[in-house]
């Protein structure tokens, strides 16, 4: 019997320790939000929040915090990408799903699969080296929101194409049977029909993308230019809220490094408050 | 109409099809001539331009060791509790896959300040590749967590009911039957994190540091082959090259371990 007791002991251990590592994962995202809230206390204390959203003036050595230019860089560069993202994907996955045959499929969804696992980084050494040049021929210096766009797209691109399609795939056969039998020609069947019927995949693949592109780094920071300032044309260089934390931390002190720590809190709730809206669409009516 | 509808889902098919084929044909065209296995185990002269990237490798692979040595236990632990132990619609488990889901959307750079500011500074690990993993396990638990419960539900319940009826305690079903048998899933979920964490740049840059020497131990900085790339393409005048050369390397471990994942995947959830 003793032996028996021990092993009862030793599932109850188990079930102990499982649950208490379990109760400590949960709590790690909102450990996570508060040491960040901690590290940047020092600057929320005293910052003015007029000057930090409605000034572009960042010049944190002489206690100046406008971030107004790199927010509006940070918007324009997720939305441009996103905006290119979405046509580009969906058209990959129409043609995955109505045009490919099976080979042409398989090619796709590699090519995507091989894409999404790209680093970020091995996008931004391929625009600083290739894009950026090329565009500065033409619109010098060729680091721009621009070419901060255009990367970003390409990043955004298989995300948005691979949710699309499985968006496009889940619909019911029915539904394809029943156009057919209606006799609509391909075109009214995939733009009156199966894209409507797939909106809500798709929209929250988009918006997953839109979150993502705010929050990415590396590829932004190695083709944007980087200048803290307000951007007046596509073809300016800027700089995004992530870069600036990425290209300061190293030696910030005091309340520059807080007024880092308070813009990477800024960023983690815009990307959870959009992946929230995501997740409500993802849930709503789903055909 | 359907004629023009088709010809332009294919040309722009064909355009995403063009511009990724030109991408990768450059990181692979010029990354190739810069490899050899020379390349591949010396250490970087001349501030990366030269040399190879022996200790960059070499810290990236203790890196990846630091994360995966404590996601395991942990995930596992979390995995196995919320499909097995969390009674039905527990509020635990409940509010741990939406704090989960949470904790996957968090920004990589956002990784990397509480990495700085609590495994470097607070804890005082310093920039080490000891705080690096850390964080790392932080962002490979919610993706790890998620494979590994997946893998446990799909072990049907007759498995814990027969083991149940063997007299067997519940800790015995989960080490002799459902890990055992959740094993592909378990792998699955750890190439998919490691393959995660490969990629990953931002969160690294202010936890695991510059240092390009060879980690003589895991208290020492080092400097992962994603920030190896960035620092020579962006800081160092010339270092293109090798920047290219470590892009392909990198490319082929991860396309190498994504590969992995899939046979794994493909050969468990359809048998």
């Amino acid at each position: 019997m003793r032996s028996f007791s021990l092993r009862r002991h030793a599932d109850e251990l188990f079930r102990q320790t499982a649950q208490a590592i379990t109760i400590l994962i949960s709590l790690a995202v909102g450990f996570i939000g508060l040491f960040v809230l901690r590290e940047s206390l020092p600057f929320l204390k005293q910052m003015d929040i007029g000057d930090v959203f409605f000034d572009s003036a960042w010049f944190p050595l002489e206690k100046r915090f406008g971030m107004a230019g790199m927010l509006v860089a940070t918007v324009l560069v997720s939305l441009g990408a996103t905006l290119i993202a979405a046509p580009l994907g969906l058209a990959s996955a129409v043609f995955m799903t109505f045009f490919a045959r099976r080979g042409g499929i398989f090619f796709m969804k590699t090519l995507l699969a091989l894409m999404a696992g790209t680093p970020s980084v091995v996008f931004g050494l391929w625009g600083l080296s290739v894009l950026v040049p090329l565009l500065g021929e033409t619109y010098p210096p060729g680091a721009s929101v621009l070419t901060a766009i255009i990367v970003l797209s390409l990043m955004l691109l298989p995300t948005v194409a691979l949710t699309s399609y499985t968006a496009l795939k889940s619909l019911p056969n029915a539904l394809h049977q029943a156009s057919h039998a209606l006799g609509l020609s391909r075109v009214r069947h995939v733009c009156s029909v199966a894209i409507p019927g797939a909106r809500t995949g798709i929209l929250s693949g988009l918006i997953l993308s839109l979150a993502r592109a705010l929050g990415e780094t590396m590829a932004v920071l190695m083709v944007a230019g980087n200048v803290p300032a307000l951007p007046t044309s596509l073809f300016d260089p800027a700089r995004v809220l992530t870069a600036n934390i990425a290209l300061e931390m190293g030696y910030a002190t005091g309340t520059h490094r807080a007024s880092l720590f308070a813009s990477g809190l800024l960023i983690v709730s815009l990307v959870l408050g959009i992946s929230l809206m995501a997740g409500k669409t993802g849930k709503g009516s789903q055909l | 109409m359907d004629r023009s509808f088709r010809a332009v889902i294919w040309s722009l098919n064909t355009l995403v099809v063009i511009i990724f084929s030109i991408l990768l044909l450059d990181i692979f065209w010029k990354g190739l001539s810069g490899i050899n296995f020379d390349f591949l185990i010396h250490a970087p002269e001349n501030a990366g331009r030269n040399g190879g990237i022996g200790p960059i490798i070499a810290s990236t692979l203790l890196l990846l060791c630091v994360a995966v040595v404590t996601t395991l236990p942990l995930g596992t632990a979390c995995a196995v509790w919320m499909t097995d132990y969390s009674k039905n619609k527990s509020s635990l488990a409940h509010w741990t896959s939406i704090s989960l889901n949470a904790l996957a959307g968090v920004p990589s750079i956002v990784f990397g300040l509480f990495g700085n500011a609590f495994f470097s500074s607070f804890l005082g690990l310093g920039f080490s590749i000891l705080s690096g993993g850390l964080t790392l396990a932080c962002m490979a638990l919610p993706l790890y967590i998620q494979t590994t419960a997946k893998g446990l539900e799909a072990v049907g319940q007759d498995l814990r009911k027969q083991g149940a009826a063997l007299g067997m305690t519940r800790l015995t079903i989960t080490w002799r039957i459902l890990l055992p048998a959740a094993k592909p899933a378990i792998i699955g979920g750890i190439l998919l994190a490691t393959g995660r964490a490969l990629a990953e740049t931002a969160a690294l840059v202010f936890t695991s540091g510059y240092s390009d020497r060879w980690p003589k131990s895991f208290t020492d900085g080092g400097r992962s082959l994603s920030l190896h790339i960035y620092d020579v393409s962006m800081n160092i005048a010339g270092g293109d090259q090798v920047a290219y050369a470590s892009a392909l390397t990198l490319m082929t471990l991860i396309v190498i371990i994504n590969a992995g994942t899939i046979w794994i995947s493909e050969s468990f959830f359809k048998p």
